[in-house]
């Protein structure tokens, strides 16, 4: 409890110094934000020149266009679908791992029984697994089941990295919580269960919508799965789908168009960085620190 | 007074509650909220892992049906699948290329995260900013991000250019190992960063205080009270991404491509198998991987110590 009086004091202490050293961190801050942002940069500039500046190295595109843009779009690479298959797989993959991971994160965080640390290990151990392994098994089962390109082929087997994720964040945040609170509901008379869903559950909504982005972020990036078990265009997540883009002529890579897309996948979440980042951080911090 | 069942060990001695019922309703109920998830992982990890397992000591031969006279597959169990993934030579140089990604690329971003931690903790103006732009690496998919760095790595890319070279990075050889490495470190550096800021912002100032009226240099300061304190942190980052690197599989498969051999790890290696529908030696393949990986995280465990579960079986004061 005293990490925050800690902290301030740390802050008063770096913010004495002025001079050179302002300078020194002026500039590893400029460093910083560079390295992280510059190769993002390249790709929105890069989306926004003409197709026949494709080449150029300029800084910025002189004369800007949207015509990367446009052929992204163009129904023969079907990507607009593909965003829509991409939203399908990992909205319900994080919806259902939520579902599912919160009662186990609860319970992680707040219960006391036998065989706690076994479970948090399992759980741990859960999250380290190539998934690869995964992949080759059900690939088969998938194909004797029908369920190559479909949604589930992909969803199901994305909740081996999404679930572990959940449930870990989610006991950090509930561990966070003061004990006070369920304890208080039930000396006012509520079993556990009550004292979980009644109390501990409302506010515990920031806490479970952090891991909600999280869990969300992860299976939109997921590239493998969705890569084994899916061979129709018309199933394919946006991720497969541009790295497949074809150019005019067969061999050449159409870098600008899917540079264009690469834009189009990564904004929703560059934006969502930008609102919800103190949150992330705190989401990616909680599992290894808390 | 049977209420408070949820008390930590340590503050209960006050009013120990009566063990029996209380003590079997919380089992009850941790049962309970457990088993969904342990039954869905059972059903997305348990089972898969057997079922790879069983198909990777599954021989399959093709041979002609001597009654019908057509093609028939014949499968049977033993090591013949091992056998053929050990004693060909294509293990050894996946096993390598997946092997120095991880010594290449942990090295390089433990480097560049622990610096931009520094940089970052004393940053106090423009936190929020160095935070949004740290993440964003992070939040571009890594397929995308592959792609990308095949542009940049373009033979008449912006890398070259700003070279001033003529290198043709992403094609075979040293330099497709060597951008794979540069991507996958710009992509996760920033990750080791924000994981060792937050265990540098749990360092008491008045260590920090100390070392100075002591006289002690900065960089003495960093080895003897930073590098220290910041460890339990960093060892976990490292342990995350060395096992997030051994089992990497989009960023060489989309940077530079399927079937190169200076870039093939043994998930893209049974991958390749797989879609060859040659599931039992790409079943072997994963299993290999699934055994080293396991073995690199025990021995890292027992080597640094990582406290994964951190205070995670004790509840907080």
């Amino acid at each position: 409890m005293s990490t925050l009086s800690l902290t301030r004091l740390s802050k008063r202490r770096v913010s004495g110094g002025g001079g050179g050293g302002a300078w020194a961190r002026r500039f590893g801050i400029a460093a910083v934000v560079a390295y992280c942002v510059a190769p993002f940069y390249w790709m929105v500039v890069s989306s926004l020149r003409r197709p026949a500046d494709q080449f150029s190295n300029a800084p910025l595109p002189a004369p800007a266009s949207v015509d990367n843009y446009t052929a992204a779009f163009d129904p023969h690479n079907g990507f607009g679908r593909a965003l829509v298959n991409s939203l399908v797989v990992a909205g319900v993959t994080t919806a259902a791992t939520l579902i599912v991971g919160i009662f186990a994160g609860y319970a992680l965080a707040r219960l006391h029984f036998r065989g706690k640390t076994l479970i948090l290990t399992l759980i741990i151990a859960a999250s380290m697994f190539p998934p690869i392994i995964l992949v080759v098994p059900l690939l088969r089962l998938f194909t004797d089941a029908g369920w190559i390109n479909t949604y589930q082929a992909m969803i199901v087997p994305s909740m081996s990295f999404a679930l572990p994720l959940a449930v870990w964040n989610l006991t950090a945040f509930f561990r966070q919580m003061p004990a006070e609170l369920e304890k208080a509901a039930q000396v006012d008379g509520c079993t556990p269960a009550q004292a979980f869903r009644k109390v501990v559950l409302p506010l515990a909504a920031p806490g479970v919508f952090t891991t909600a982005i999280l869990v969300f972020i992860s299976a939109w990036n997921e590239f493998l799965i969705a890569v084994s078990v899916v061979n129709d265009r018309h199933m394919m997540t946006a991720n497969v789908i541009v790295s497949l883009f074809t150019g005019q002529y067969k061999y050449d890579q159409p870098f600008g168009t899917q540079m264009a897309a690469g834009v189009v996948v990564t904004l929703p979440l560059v934006v969502a960085v930008l609102f919800f980042q103190r949150r992330i951080v705190d989401g990616l911090t909680a599992g290894g620190l808390k | 007074m049977t209420v408070i069942a949820s008390t930590p060990g340590r503050t209960a001695p006050a009013s120990r509650p009566p063990r029996t019922s209380r003590r079997a309703g919380t089992g009850r109920l941790a049962a309970a909220l457990l088993s969904p998830t342990l039954l869905v992982l059972a059903l997305v990890i348990g089972y898969p892992v057997v079922a790879a397992l069983r198909l990777s000591f599954q021989v399959s031969t093709e041979g002609i049906d001597p009654r019908t006279g057509f093609v028939a597959t014949t499968s049977h169990y033993g090591m013949g699948n091992y056998a053929t993934v050990f004693t060909d030579d294509r293990l050894l140089r996946p096993w390598w290329n997946t092997t120095s990604f991880a010594l290449a690329s942990v090295s390089l971003e433990v480097l560049i995260g622990v610096s931009m931690a520094l940089v970052m903790h004393r940053a106090f103006r423009g936190r929020a900013l160095v935070r949004a732009a740290v993440l964003v690496p992070w939040a571009i998919p890594t397929a995308i991000s592959g792609m990308l760095w095949k542009w940049i790595f373009n033979s008449q890319g912006v890398a070259n250019e700003l070279l001033g070279t003529q290198v043709l990075w992403s094609s075979e050889g040293f330099h497709a190992w060597l951008s794979v490495v540069i991507a996958d470190t710009w992509k996760t550096a920033p990750f080791i960063g924000l994981l060792v800021l937050a265990g540098l912002q749990i360092i008491p100032g008045e260590l920090y205080e100390a070392a100075r009226v002591d006289g002690a240099s900065a960089w003495r300061v960093f080895w003897r009270i930073t590098l220290p304190l910041v460890r339990p942190a960093l060892v976990v980052a490292v342990l995350f991404r060395l096992l997030d690197v051994l089992r990497m599989f989009d960023l060489p498969y989309v940077l530079v491509g399927p079937r190169k051999h200076s870039v093939e790890t043994l998930s893209m290696i049974a991958f390749n198998e797989m879609t060859n529908l040659r599931f039992g030696s790409a079943a072997a393949y994963a299993a290999v991987l699934f055994v080293y990986i396991a073995v690199v995280a025990l021995a890292f465990v027992k080597l640094f110590g990582a406290d994964l579960l951190g205070r995670g079986t004790r509840s907080e004061p």
